[in-house]
This record gives structure tokens, sequence and C-alpha cells, in this order.
């Protein structure tokens, strides 16, 4: 049976709602792509605490540490990579090193953005938003868990910044499923004593799939959605280089500085004797075009799970 | 009024002497620093801090408190003398300007410094950072005034205008913007290394209110900034004119005192008039 398919844009919106009708304190920020990042929902339902900041990002990611001071929470969106890279300083002043309670929300991340090409497809963000003291990085992989993280952003403190993809993607959570996610905690969605998979946002549910797969040629995968890339779940990074003998990391993003980069690091730092391969874009541009033609070309889905995953375990 | 507040405007100006005289003993011991933008800086943040704003040195995160922003982070000297004087956090706390284990960073940081509103030191930042203060003030209808510092050559920065531009759609008449104008940068005169004039024509084509004052001038600050307060639907900006390096003679105009402390010799010589000034106002009071 074929999961349902939702937005998480939509997820975003509804719960920016949902956050607004409880506290006041929230406020929404965005650059002139409402539409897009749907805040347009909650402007239509709460037009006095949404500002449209027009297309000057600088001014609206150190805006939002202004209203932060003030005691509102603020929620910024624009697309992953003008939340970022475009605005890195004002972030690393204004909300990192401030310590400030701004709450980055980005669309648009990764490669599947499709036809705009490079300057829409932000594969750097979670490396940039990684590096800054006091940041909290967060990639949610569907709209049910999109839904709570946004929750736990607003209730948590401190900077945060989290990013989703632009497209539909498949359901993989109910609700009740997600009752005690936690910042910080990556989720055991399967079970596996070959290998384990670290999958985070758009990269989860191809992960799923490739499980099955595996399974059929007699690998037995553990699949772990790490909707938190900062801070990591080193304790489960261990568990599982314990558990299993090989780790493939996941993500739409580069290798470099990401998800693959932060489990990395843990691996080489414990002296971790394990098969290991980072699954991601491999420190270059790519290009437009249709969304799965780019994953197929830059070897991003199931497919390539899965010959990696057997490459891995082979003896 | 608050036992720090000074309403005479002889007593401001002796005030803003002995916050110049810190400047210098800090910038000596710290052995580095801004000396130029920080005396040029220092009228009109006296003025702001003893007798224009509503604040609290005992509650410094007063929701209803006027806020003052350095965006011109490099004069913080002029900020934490000011703050120190004020009663946010003992005088003697001056003379650990950027050692290491001690509070006062090279430029602001608003986490544990009190009464820092913004960490600034990146320039461009502050007028953004006002704009967020005062859209929470109009949405929660607070009284309070923001107050924003800018280096004439900070106004380069494209921030600004964002900044700018969205204040003045906004009609945010709760900040009144000043530009510290005393016509040096690093590399040079601001008008050679990268035009600004007309200051007055570019911000008022951006929808702000202007005013231009001598920026030494405490008495006519205070003056305009009731006028700046008073203005409705529009942002204020009021140009400063200033001199960098203002109250030490051999500093004033002198952009090799941008960034660059006093030695020994320096310092006596300068302490040395700020003295002589000192005194001059007191025997005038």
């Amino acid at each position: 049976m074929s999961k349902k398919m939702v937005n998480p844009r939509n997820a975003y919106g509804e719960t920016l709602i949902e956050l607004g009708r409880k506290n006041k304190n929230i406020v929404v920020l965005d650059a002139d792509l409402s539409k897009s990042t749907k805040t347009i929902m909650f402007a239509k339902k709460y037009p006095d605490r949404f500002f449209e900041m027009g297309i000057a990002e600088a001014n609206m990611i150190t805006t939002a540490a202004g209203f932060a001071s003030c005691g509102k929470i603020p929620f910024v969106s624009t697309f992953a990579v003008f939340a970022t890279g475009r605005v890195y300083d004002q972030i690393r002043m204004d909300i990192a090193y401030s310590k400030a309670n701004v709450k980055i929300f980005a669309t648009h991340g990764g490669i599947s953005v499709g036809k705009d090409g490079v300057s829409h497809q932000m594969i750097e963000d979670i490396a940039l938003m990684r590096v800054l003291p006091n940041m909290t990085v967060l990639a949610p992989s569907d709209a049910t868990q999109t839904g709570k993280i946004v929750k736990l952003m607003a209730e948590n403190k401190g900077p945060m910044y989290a990013r989703v993809g632009r497209a539909d993607a498949p359901l993989i959570y109910d609700k009740a499923e997600l009752e005690d996610i936690k910042i910080g905690k990556g989720i055991v969605l399967r079970e596996g004593e070959d290998l384990t998979i670290f999958a985070t946002g758009t990269m989860v549910e191809p992960a799923l799939e490739a499980h099955k797969n595996l399974k059929k040629s007699g690998i037995s995968a553990r699949i772990v959605d790490m909707h938190t890339i900062k801070p990591i779940d080193e304790k489960l990074i261990l568990k599982s280089a314990k558990d299993t003998n090989a780790i493939i990391t996941a993500e739409e993003h580069s290798v470099l500085g990401g998800l693959g980069g932060a489990i990395a690091e843990i691996i080489a730092e414990k002296n971790l004797k394990i098969n290991f391969y980072r699954m991601g874009i491999r420190d270059r541009f790519c290009e437009s075009g249709e969304p799965d033609d780019l994953l197929e070309k830059y070897k991003l889905n199931k497919k390539y799970i899965v010959k990696k995953a057997k490459e891995l375990t082979k003896n | 009024m608050k036992g720090f507040k000074i309403s005479d405007i002889k007593e401001l100006q002796i005030k803003a002497v002995h916050i110049r005289k810190h400047i210098i003993e800090m910038l000596y011991k710290a052995k580095s620093g801004h000396p130029g933008g920080s005396l040029s800086a220092v009228d009109a943040i006296v003025a702001l801090y003893f007798n224009h704003m509503n604040h609290d040195p005992d509650n410094p995160k007063d929701p209803n408190r006027d806020r003052f922003i350095l965006s011109k982070g490099h004069a913080a000297p002029a900020l934490y003398a000011t703050l120190a004087e004020s009663g946010y956090f003992d005088v003697k706390e001056l003379l650990n300007l950027r050692s290491m284990n001690c509070m006062l960073q090279g430029h602001p940081v608003c986490t544990y410094i009190p009464g820092v509103e913004a960490s600034t030191g990146s320039l461009g930042h502050g007028l953004s950072f006002a704009n967020g203060v005062a859209l929470a003030g109009k949405l929660d209808k607070k009284k309070y005034k923001i107050y924003v510092m800018l280096g004439d050559g900070e106004t380069g920065e494209g921030q600004v205008w964002e900044a700018a531009a969205v204040a003045s759609h906004y009609k945010l008449d709760n900040i009144t913007a000043m530009i510290d104008r005393n016509f040096l940068q690093i590399d040079g005169n601001t008008e050679q290394v990268l035009k600004l004039e007309s200051i007055k024509d570019r911000w008022s084509s951006f929808g702000w209110k202007v005013f231009e004052v001598n920026g030494h001038n405490i008495q006519e600050i205070l003056e305009t900034l009731n006028q700046a307060d008073s203005h409705k639907r529009q942002p204020s900006l009021i140009i400063l004119n200033t001199i960098k390096g203002k109250g030490v003679s051999f500093m004033e105009n002198n952009v090799d005192f941008h960034g660059v402390p006093p030695n020994e010799m320096e310092r006596n010589k300068a302490i040395e008039e700020l003295n002589l000034a000192k005194n001059k106002l007191e025997a005038s009071l």
C-alpha cells in the first residue's frame, strides 16, 4: 500500500496557526515567499502578528533577534539558501552569539527543489548552521514530524534552524508514534543487525524503502531517522557502531559538514573500526532538472542506498 | 527621576568629560581599541543615558525601558563607561576592557553585559535589531522608544538600507537613529572611501524625518531628541555633526586614532587636557 503524500510545508503552516492560537508571543516573518513557505496560512489567520519583510533577508534575520529581545518567539521563513548563506553574519552575531530565541524555518532545502537550479538548491545549510555555537539543527522527515518539530521549536528556548524540502513527502508517522520525540534523539524506525543507515529529512523515506529490498537480499538494516543533526545523538551512533558492522549516512546535502560529517567526526574521534559511507552531494554543485532525475543522477535514492549497503556488508 | 539622571546642561557636559577620561584610561590599559569613534559619540550617549532615556540600571530588562543600540559597536568604550557611570555595573570593571576572563568584550555582547541590548561589532545590524524591538513595541502597545547610533562609514552596509526601508514602510516613529557624522573611516575621509553625501537626501528619500545638529552640543541634542520623539508616522534620523577624537586635541580629526590606543605619553597628555576642560566647566557652574 502506498503511503499518503503530504507536504511538510503545509504542516508547518498549520502548526504555526495552532501555536499562534495558544501563544500570543508567536510572531512570523517572511521575505516575500510566504506563499511558498506557507507562512501565508498564519498571515491570514493572525495578520497583526505576521510581518512581511520584503526581499531583504539580512534585515529580517536581525529584526527577528530584536523581536526575541522583547520576549517574542519569532519564526522566520524563506528558502534554505536565503535563510542561511545569504544571512550568515546576521545569524552568527544576532542569533547564535546572542542566544536569541529565534526559530529559522527554511523550506526548499536540497536538490529536489528541481528546475530552479543551483541558485535555489541549498546543499550547504546544515553544515553552515551546525558549526555555529548555540545553534540547534533540525531536518524533519515527513509532515507529521514537521508539525511536531515546529512545536518543539516553540517550546524549547534558544536559536534553532530547521529545513524541509519543497516536494510532497510520504507520511512516515502518525501522531501517536511521535508522542515521545525529543530534540537530539534519533528515532530507530527499523531494527537491524548488519548495518545502520542514519538518514535525515527527505532521505528517511528512501532508507525505509531500501530496508525492504535489503531484507529480501538477506541484509538486516537498522534505519534511524536523525531529525536532529545538532545536538547529534552520539549515544545512538556509538550503540549502532557496536551493534552493526557498518554505517551509512544519507542526506540531501553536501557530504561535507552535514549529518555525514557529524557522524564521521564521532567515528574518527572514538576510533571506531567500522565500514562507513557518506551518501550525499559529493562536493559539487548540481543543476536544473526534474527532482527524481536529479536524485538518480546524484545517487541519492533507494537504489543507491541498497547498492552501498550491499557493498559495505560484503564478507 | 533616578539618582543618576542629570538635568543641568553644564553637569551633563562635565559627565561627558568624565566619560572621555574613562575611554582614554580604558584604551590605554587595554592597549587596544577605538578612541576616535568612541570620543565622537560621547555627547549624544551622555544626553540619552543621563537625561533623555527612560531606563533603570537596577532593572536592565524592564520591558518598558527605552533602548539604546550601539550599531557602531567599536565605540563600545563610550557605551561601557556610560553604563558603568549609570550604575549598571561597577566602574572598576572598565579597566578590564578586552581582558581575558572579564566581562567587557572588545565589542558589545548582550548576553552577559548588563544594559547592552544587542551584540554588535559587525557593522550594519543595529537598525534591523531596532526594527524588531519597534515592531514588538507597536504590537504590544508599549510606549518605549528605540535609539540607534550608527557610524557614518557604517551606512555603506547594504543591510542599513534594508532596515531603513522597512522602518519607513512600517512607519516606525518609535525609532530615532543617529549617525555619528565624523567624516572619517579607517581608510580615510568618508567622501573619498565611499561617498555618503547627501546623507540628508538619502534618508529623506527613504521616508525618514531628518534632523541635523552639532553632535557635541548636548543642549541641541536634547532638544532634537524631543522633536524626534514627537514626530509621528515616520522614523527619525539625527545627523550628529561630530569630530572624530573630540576632546583630545591631537586625536581630533586624526584618522590614525581610529583603532589605535594612546601610549603612555599620549594618555597623560589626553588626561591633562580633559582635566583642564573639566575644571573649566566646574568653575563656570
